[in-house]
């Protein structure tokens, strides 16, 4: 699975080698030295725990809606 | 499973266009640099909040014919989840401006237009509290929201085009279409736009969902 991301990560950045003009200036030195993935993992990480978070909010509401409707 | 298909599709579509959304390639543009890429957050924010203003305005109408207590909540729920994108998209905005514009706030008539519509959706919310009595609070306020919807629209889309504005877009100034918003930056946007859509919508129904639960309780 690791490697499976990896590959795809790779396939994905190795889309924009080809640059054009470089006299205005992007976050090259980022990439160059591969320090933007430490970002994206970052970010990735806060949303998938925020995603996983709604998906138990939705199943407690689910056993509670379940609950209610046996009460009445 | 079957029936949370959406909610899943919606998670994988944000999380794509997140990472894909820092790694793919954008087009080398000066002052923009790579702020570019706000725009697979920032205005896919408001989208979700037009789609969850539109539900609320369907609910409102449809609640005046049923007399319904679950379309008047239904209505109110998805104006609480628009506004929260609302904001988030006024917040994001307001840090790209900093960096793209020199301002937080620099008075760019989109901005002003965009705060005022918030404003309203927030008197709506505030008009709902004022008012004891159900009956009369939902048919007031879905009164109000048929009003607010076209003001929000026209607010948003319209006049903020009649004059110029630092939104690409308006005025005289042109839209991403024209700063090539290539086909690398499309393929990261649209699936943006519909994964935060479909968060947004999630967030309702959960919030819908408790509020109903709430009332059924009373």
């Amino acid at each position: 699975m690791k490697k499976f991301a990896f590959t795809l990560m790779m396939l994905i950045t190795s889309l924009n080698l080809f640059a054009q003009n470089n006299d205005i200036e992007m976050a090259d030195a980022l990439r160059s030295n591969g320090k933007i993935y430490i970002v994206v993992i970052c970010v990735a990480i806060i949303l998938i725990g925020l995603l996983i978070y709604l998906f138990t909010l939705d199943r407690r509401l689910k056993m509670l809606e379940k609950k209610n409707s046996n009460k009445n | 499973m079957k029936k949370n298909w959406w909610k899943i599709l919606g998670a994988v579509l944000v999380l794509y266009s997140t990472i894909a959304g820092f790694l793919i390639g954008v087009p080398r543009l000066a002052i923009l640099h790579e702020s570019i890429r706000n725009l697979y957050f920032h205005v896919p924010m408001w989208f979700a909040m037009i789609v969850l203003f539109s539900n609320s305005i369907f609910y409102s109408v449809k609640s005046l014919s049923t007399q319904s207590e679950e379309d008047d909540l239904k209505a109110v729920e998805s104006v609480n989840a628009g506004v929260l994108f609302g904001i988030l998209g006024l917040l994001t905005g307001m840090v790209w401006a900093k960096f793209a514009w020199g301002e937080f706030w620099s008075f760019d008539p989109k901005q002003n237009f965009s705060a005022i519509s918030l404003l309203l959706y927030f008197a709506y919310l505030i008009l709902r509290n004022a008012i004891d009595e159900e009956q009369k609070r939902a048919k007031i306020s879905a009164i109000y929201n048929i009003f607010a919807f076209p003001m929000m629209i026209v607010l948003i889309f319209v006049l903020p085009r009649l004059k110029d504005s630092l939104h690409p877009g308006n005025g005289g100034n042109p839209g991403f279409n024209m700063y090539d918003l290539d086909s690398r930056m499309r393929m990261v946007f649209y699936p943006a736009c519909l994964g935060w859509i479909l968060i947004g919508y999630w967030v309702y129904t959960i919030r819908f969902r408790i509020s109903s639960l709430v009332y059924k309780q009373q």
